[in-house]
């Protein structure tokens, strides 16, 4: 066995400042904010995904669903930060990425004779809303983009704070996705649209709504914290990036809390929440 | 172009090439590729079958290789654990298996086999899952997928995980696999080569498709001081231009090769030859000599290897972060394959035939859709 001593994993530590979000029932963070303090009702109701308007006439009639999508969340959740686009590193996350664009094309694939359409072809890249934001941003920033299936959101949410943390700059952090088509759907059940984007900043720096530490497991975490609301209930199993939920409804109530993820595989991460 | 690195070092040094004319079943008559061999024998662990398709034995035989488990093993025994993630790039893991699933179906049927499992394979997380279970590890695990870049970018993100101390040792790099997506989505494009692709030539033609798996262990240097070799820098940048065709004039380009020579605290002159990405397209090589050109005039000697591998995509990064550590250990520029003189427009030095001269640092180019720009800089401590 290993003689190597069992070290506590060390935390990771980042600032909150904006925030964006769309969902059914949840058109905004703005709007939303009581529905997930739990002072307002939530009804579903599907989500009107803005047309971009970072984006110029072309490359908007080429975005997809999950592109307007995430460029929605991003945009909330820089309107007020004092940041334009340009400025930010960005960290994009997305169990499926465009997987109906990928289905058409796995259609085309599949028909005698059928053709893959180029422009299916270069959209169907994982970094696809990440290259339309770049464009309509004008940014010259790195950006990277993360698939991690169920782990999507705590997992990325890991690796924008340690961006943040390992440069000392600011990192734009979205994560999103879109319901599939047939028969893809079937493998991978994806009800509803949701995304949510967070503007994390250097610890210490201002403009934070909360400070965040996070901390990956080696094993399962022993509870998640909070019992879930019906929100969670309701939207969690439908769209890898609900998994937000939690804190954002921990943002929403303005309290201290302590979250935790069960990941894939008999791992977890936990966070610890301080509002500002 | 070889199994390990002594394989690719005598691919390199003999100037023997693994690419070959592409299979009747992949429909794209005169086009060549770059296939590993015998990866159907490769087989998985029992207890991980799960993950078994195209991607993941390849991780598997690459896994294999150069002692590479054995000695994540070792740094496990000492470290633990927990304490080494796993960062892999990707552009299409084992979407070749759900090809496969939807022909597999009867006629008229929708629905895909039961047997088919998405997760295992299919999905860009199955890379990453795979990695870890199979060398024991229980670091944090991701798959990064940004196009071609993802392997490079594989290396910047696991250097952020030892910076911030949540890992005292990272396994990075790519995994990309021959399916018909990429196959059929490129030859639409119009940037399939015919014959082996010919980076760099006056006349080239375009892409010959690849598959490649590499990885790397990356440990702060205080411990591992018995490695030679550093990744001395890493930079990234997007385009902001457009999807699929890089910035003309290379202004991203630029700007990556800019950062990771920034983060390694060089000089372009203390660059000794440059991995260009150099596709093989009109467009992507022409960018990177402008770019290349600019930063480096005509004094840093470089050449593209994608005339030994073909276009790896997302795991062309890592596969040439591997050769540019052979590069270093031997004293070899590789010169382009295929190729008698460089593009007359060309204003960088592109090598056309092997030179032997010591190489201490090697910058390595990676570009992708979306605009996405990796460089690394790999050389001796």
């Amino acid at each position: 066995m290993s003689g190597a001593p069992e070290i506590v994993p060390a935390a990771v530590r980042c600032g909150i400042g904006g925030l964006g979000l769309l969902g059914p029932g949840l058109p905004g963070w703005a709007t939303s904010e009581p529905v997930l303090a739990g002072a307002a009702p939530w009804q579903e109701a599907p989500p009107t995904v803005p047309t971009p308007a970072m984006l110029a006439p072309a490359e908007r009639r080429r975005a997809s669903l999950v592109v307007r999508l995430a460029l929605a969340a991003t945009a909330e959740a820089i309107a007020e930060s004092g940041f334009t686009p340009e400025m930010l590193d960005t960290v994009f996350a997305s169990s499926n990425g465009d997987g109906a664009v990928v289905g058409a094309i796995l259609d085309a694939l599949a028909t005698p004779g059928g053709d893959v359409s180029p422009t299916l072809f270069h959209n169907s890249v994982h970094n696809a809303a990440a290259g339309y934001w770049g464009i309509g941003a004008g940014s010259m920033r790195p950006s990277v983009s993360l698939g991690c299936h169920d782990d999507t959101f705590p997992l990325g949410l890991l690796q924008a704070a340690t961006e943040v943390a390992a440069w000392g700059r600011p990192v734009l952090f979205c994560a999103y996705d879109a319901p599939l088509n047939a028969p893809l759907d079937a493998c991978r059940p994806t009800a509803v649209p949701f995304a949510v984007a967070m503007l994390l900043l250097p610890e210490g720096e201002p403009g934070a709504r909360a400070t965040l530490a996070l901390r990956h497991l080696p094993e399962e975490p022993v509870a998640e914290a909070c019992p879930r609301s019906g929100l969670r209930a309701a939207l969690e199993a439908a769209n890898p990036a609900a998994r937000a939920l939690p804190l954002l409804e921990a943002l929403a109530a303005r309290q201290p809390a302590r979250l935790a993820w069960t990941l894939l595989d008999g791992m977890g991460l936990e966070a610890e929440l301080a509002p500002c | 172009m070889g199994t390990g690195l002594a394989a690719t070092r005598a691919a390199l040094e003999e100037r023997h090439s693994g690419l070959a004319p592409s299979a009747p079943e992949d429909d794209l008559p005169g086009t060549w590729v770059g296939r590993v061999a015998g990866l159907e024998d490769v087989s998985l662990p029992a207890a991980l079958e799960r993950f078994t398709c195209r991607n993941n034995r390849l991780a598997e035989l690459a896994l294999r290789s150069d002692g590479f488990a054995e000695a994540v093993l070792a740094v496990r025994e000492h470290h633990g654990a927990a304490r080494i993630g796993v960062v892999l790039g990707t552009s299409t893991a084992g979407i070749a298996e759900t090809e496969a699933a939807y022909r597999r179906r009867a006629p008229g049927e929708t629905a895909l086999p039961a047997d088919f499992d998405f997760a295992g394979t299919h999905d860009l997380f199955s890379l990453a899952r795979y990695v870890r279970a199979r060398l024991g590890l229980r670091g944090p695990a991701m798959t990064l997928s940004t196009a071609c870049t993802s392997g490079a970018r594989s290396f910047l993100e696991g250097a952020a995980l030892l910076r911030t101390g949540q890992c005292d040792a990272v396994v990075v790099g790519g995994v990309d696999t021959i399916c018909r997506m990429t196959l059929q989505g490129f030859n639409a494009l119009a940037l399939l080569a015919q014959g082996p692709t010919r980076p760099c030539a006056a006349d080239r033609g375009g892409i010959s498709i690849g598959e490649a798996g590499s990885f790397a262990l990356l440990q702060r240097a205080e411990d591992a001081p018995v490695a030679s070799l550093r990744l001395l820098g890493a930079g990234a940048s997007s385009d902001g231009h457009h999807m699929s065709s890089p910035h003309p004039e290379g202004l991203g380009a630029v700007a990556a090769m800019r950062a990771a020579l920034d983060a390694a605290g060089l000089a372009p002159e203390a660059i000794d030859y440059v991995n260009l990405h150099g596709t093989g397209t009109r467009a992507n090589d022409a960018m990177e000599d402008r770019a290349v050109s600019h930063l480096f005039g005509a004094a840093a000697p470089c050449s593209s290897t994608k005339g030994w591998s073909g276009h790896t995509l997302g795991a062309s990064g890592a596969l040439e972060a591997a050769i540019a550590v052979i590069c270093v250990e031997a004293g070899l520029v590789p010169g382009c394959l295929g190729v008698e003189t460089p593009d007359p427009e060309f204003r960088a030095d592109v090598v056309t035939a092997n030179r032997h001269a010591p190489v201490r640092s090697v910058l390595s180019n990676s570009f992708g859709f979306g605009g996405s720009n990796c460089s690394l800089i790999i050389g001796r401590a």
